[in-house]
C-alpha cells in the first residue's frame, strides 16, 4: 500500500468528499490560496473553486455560527480553525449553539458539519498557539470529538465525521501532519466511537490520544527489549467513546497509564480513569491507574522548558517501568 | 406598496394574537403555571409582524430571547407555542426549549436563541447555504438594541457584505439592554449608522408603524432577493414590560412606559385600517375577540396535552 503523510490523507478525505457530495464545502482563514497554516487544504481551491473553498476574514466566531446555520438548512461544510487556541474565539457558537440546538429543539434538527483545528506543542509557538483544548468540548454533550493518531485514522474517521449528522471536533495534531503511513487511495470510513488496540501486550495498557499514541508506540518498542509487552488502547473518538476495549485491555493486563498531551488537571486521563475505576476491570487492577499528561503550565517557548511540559517518549518507558515493576 | 386587504387583516390578527399571546403568558406565570422566566415583547408586535410580513413562506427567520412575536409572525400554531411553554411533549420542542428556545425549522423558523446575538453568526451560514443551493430566498434574523454591542454583529454584517449575502438583519430597538439604555451603550448616533461602515444599507424606520416596518423591510428582502446584499433595518419601538420577571423597572420612568403605552402599534394600525375604510369597528373588535379565542384554546390544548417522559430524557442529543 501506498504512504502518505497525515496532512495529506486529511486532504485525500476532503478532496474526495468534496468530489462525492455537492453540499460538503470549506470555510475558514487563509484555506485558499494559502493552504491553510500547515497547508492541508492546499489545491483544494484551485480543484473546487472560491464557491467551495472559503476564505474568511479573521472571524472564528462566526466561522463557527457558518457552519451551524449552513447545516441547519442543508449542506454539509467543514470549518478549519487555524490554531486550537482560537477555538475559544467560537466557543460560543460552538458550545450554547451547535451542540444545544438538536436537543433544545425536541430533536427536529440536524447540524452535520466538521470543525479540524490542530492542537498540540512542540513547534515553539508558546502559550497561545500549542494548546490541546479537547476536553473542553468532551464535556459538552451534542458535540462529537475526534483524535485521530495515525495517518489511515485521519482519512478514515475525517470520511466518517463528515457524513455524521451531528457537529464533529476533529482535533489534528501539528506535529503528526509529516507523519507517514498506509492509507488506500480509494475512500473508506472508519466508524466513529471505535476504539482500537494499536498494539497487543499482556504486561500493561496503555490508553494514549493523539500524538502520544505515536510515542507510546515508540515507548512499547523500548520496553519490549526489556521483556515489557505493553497494550495500547486508542480512543480515536473520545466522545461518544467506546468504552469496552479499554475496559477489557485492563482486564487482561491489570495495569494502566493513561497518556495525553492535554493538561492533566480536568483533562480526559480523568475520564477514562474514572470509566475504569468504575467498570468490572476495577477488580482486575493490581496497581494503581496512573496519568502521564501535560504539565499544568502555559506551554512555554524555550525548547528545553517545551520539551518538559508535556509527555515524552522516555517518561513513558519509565512511568510504564515503573507500573510494572510494582514500583507505583 | 399597496396590500390586499386579506394581508392588511392578517397583519392586525397577528399582532392580536401576539398581543394575547404574552398577556395570557403573564397570567400563568402569576398563576404559577410557568416554570422558568419569560422575555415579553408588548408593545413591539409591529416591528415582529411588520418584518415577517415582507417574507415569503419559504424565507427564513432567525430570533431572540424576547422571541414569541417572531415565532407567530411566521405563523406558528399557538397551540404548539403554548404546549412549549407549559413545557409539554407536545410543544414546538417537546418541552425541552420553553419560552426562549420555541423553533420550527421545517417552516423556516431556525429558532429563538437564549444569547443575545446568538443568532446573528447563524444567519451567516444560512446565507451561504442558500447561496451554495441557489434559492431564491432570505433570512431574516432579529436581534435587540443590546446585541450591536457583540463580536458578533460586527463580524456578521461584515461578512454578510463582502458576500453580499441575501441576510436581513433587523434591530428592534427598545431603547434598554435590560437595563442599559442605549445613549450609554453607543457613543455615536442611531444604530442603523452601524451599518455604513461595513458598506450596508442601514435605515431607521418607526418601529411603532407597522406599515413603516414592512415597507423598509420588503425593500430589504427585495434587494437580498436580487444578489445585492444584506441591509441593516433599525426599528425604533419600546418594550413596555421589564426585560424578564426580575425586572423591577429602577433605571426607568413610569411616566416614560405610560407615554410609549399611548404608542400602542396595534390600536395605531386598528385605527388606520377602519379610517381606510378596510375594516368596520365591528369587525376590528372581532378580530380582536377571536385572537384572544384563539389563545384560551390554546391553553386548553396545552392543559391537556402530556408531560415528557422521564425515560426520554437522553433523547435526541445527537441525531443517529
Amino acid at each position: 500500500m501506498r504512504e502518505i503523510t497525515y496532512a495529506e490523507a486529511i486532504r485525500e478525505a476532503l478532496r474526495q468528499e468534496m468530489q462525492r457530495d455537492e453540499r460538503v464545502f470549506l470555510i475558514g482563514e487563509d484555506i485558499g490560496v494559502y493552504g491553510g497554516a500547515f497547508g492541508v487544504t492546499l489545491g483544494l481551491l484551485e480543484e473546487f473553486g472560491e464557491e467551495r473553498v472559503i476564505d474568511t476574514p479573521i472571524s472564528e466566531l462566526t466561522i463557527a455560527g457558518a457552519l451551524t446555520g449552513a447545516s441547519m438548512t442543508g449542506m454539509r461544510p467543514v470549518g478549519e480553525i487555524m490554531f486550537m487556541d482560537f477555538i475559544t474565539l467560537a466557543s460560543e457558537q460552538l458550545v450554547n449553539q451547535a451542540a444545544k440546538i438538536r436537543y433544545m429543539f425536541g430533536g427536529k434538527a440536524k447540524l452535520p458539519f466538521v470543525l479540524r483545528t490542530p492542537a498540540g506543542s512542540g513547534t515553539g509557538a508558546a502559550a497561545q498557539h500549542s494548546q490541546s483544548l479537547e476536553n473542553w468540548f468532551v464535556h459538552i454533550p451534542g458535540i462529537k470529538v475526534v483524535m485521530p493518531s495515525t495517518p489511515y485514522d485521519a482519512k478514515g474517521l475525517l470520511i466518517s465525521a463528515i457524513r455524521d449528522d451531528n457537529p464533529v471536533l476533529f482535533v489534528e495534531h501539528k506535529l503528526l501532519y509529516k507523519v507517514k503511513g498506509n492509507v488506500p487511495e480509494e475512500p473508506y470510513t472508519i466508524p466513529l466511537s471505535t476504539s482500537e488496540v494499536k498494539r497487543v501486550g499482556g504486561d500493561l495498557t496503555i490508553v494514549a490520544t493523539s500524538i502520544m499514541v505515536q510515542r507510546s508506540l515508540q515507548a512499547a518498542e523500548i520496553l519490549s527489549k526489556e521483556g515489557i509487552e505493553v497494550e495500547i488502547v486508542d480512543p480515536r473518538t473520545l466522545k461518544p467513546l467506546d468504552k469496552t476495549p479499554i475496559i477489557e485491555s485492563v482486564k487482561k493486563t491489570g495495569r494502566v497509564l493513561i497518556v495525553h498531551e492535554a493538561y492533566k488537571t480536568g483533562g480526559y486521563g480523568g475520564e477514562i480513569a474514572a470509566i475504569i475505576a468504575e467498570s468490572e476491570a476495577f477488580d482486575f487492577l493490581d496497581a494503581p491507574i496512573v496519568r502521564l499528561a501535560g504539565r499544568d503550565v502555559p506551554i512555554p517557548y524555550n525548547r528545553t522548558l517545551e520539551y518538559h511540559a508535556v509527555p515524552q517518549v522516555e517518561n513513558i518507558v519509565e512511568q510504564a517501568r515503573n507500573l510494572v515493576k510494582g514500583r507505583i | 406598496m399597496s396590500l390586499s386587504r386579506e394581508k392588511q387583516i392578517e397583519i392586525l390578527r397577528k399582532m392580536y394574537l401576539i398581543r394575547a399571546f404574552e398577556e395570557k403568558a403573564e397570567q400563568l406565570y402569576a398563576m404559577g403555571k410557568i416554570h422558568g422566566t419569560m422575555h415579553l415583547s408588548i408593545g413591539e408586535e409591529a416591528s415582529a409582524v411588520g418584518s415577517v410580513a415582507a417574507l415569503e413562506p419559504e424565507d427564513y427567520i432567525l430570533s431572540t430571547h424576547r422571541g414569541h412575536g417572531h415565532s407567530i409572525a411566521k405563523g406558528a400554531d399557538v397551540r404548539k407555542m403554548m404546549a412549549e411553554f407549559l413545557g409539554k411533549e407536545t410543544g414546538y420542542c417537546r418541552g425541552r426549549g420553553g419560552s426562549m428556545h420555541i423553533a420550527d425549522v421545517e417552516s423556516g423558523n431556525l429558532g429563538a436563541n437564549g444569547v443575545v446575538a446568538g443568532g446573528i453568526p447563524i444567519s451567516i451560514g444560512v446565507g451561504i447555504s442558500i447561496k451554495r443551493q441557489r434559492l431564491q430566498r432570505v433570512v431574516l434574523t432579529f436581534f435587540g438594541d443590546g446585541a450591536v454591542a457583540e463580536g458578533a454583529f460586527h463580524e456578521a454584517m461584515n461578512m454578510a457584505s463582502i458576500w453580499k449575502l441575501p441576510v436581513v438583519f433587523v434591530c428592534e430597538n427598545n431603547q434598554y439592554a435590560m437595563s442599559l439604555p442605549v445613549k450609554k451603550a453607543f457613543a455615536t448616533g442611531q444604530i442603523a449608522d452601524k451599518a455604513a461602515p461595513y458598506g450596508v444599507p442601514g435605515i431607521r424606520v418607526d418601529g411603532n408603524d407597522v406599515m413603516a416596518v414592512y415597507k423598509a423591510v420588503k425593500e430589504a428582502v427585495d434587494r437580498a432577493r436580487r444578489g445585492e446584499g444584506p441591509t441593516l433595518i433599525e426599528n425604533v419601538t419600546y418594550r413596555w414590560r421589564g426585560h424578564s420577571k426580575s425586572d423591577a423597572n429602577r433605571y426607568r420612568t413610569r411616566e416614560e412606559i405610560e407615554k410609549w403605552k399611548k404608542k400602542c402599534p396595534i390600536k395605531r394600525y386598528r385605527k388606520y385600517l377602519i379610517d381606510a375604510g378596510v375594516l368596520t369597528e365591528e369587525e376590528a373588535e372581532r378580530i380582536e375577540k377571536e385572537a384572544y379565542a384563539a389563545i384560551e384554546e390554546a391553553v386548553v390544548f396545552a392543559e391537556n396535552s402530556p408531560e415528557p417522559s422521564v425515560d426520554e430524557l437522553e433523547e435526541g442529543v445527537y441525531a443517529p
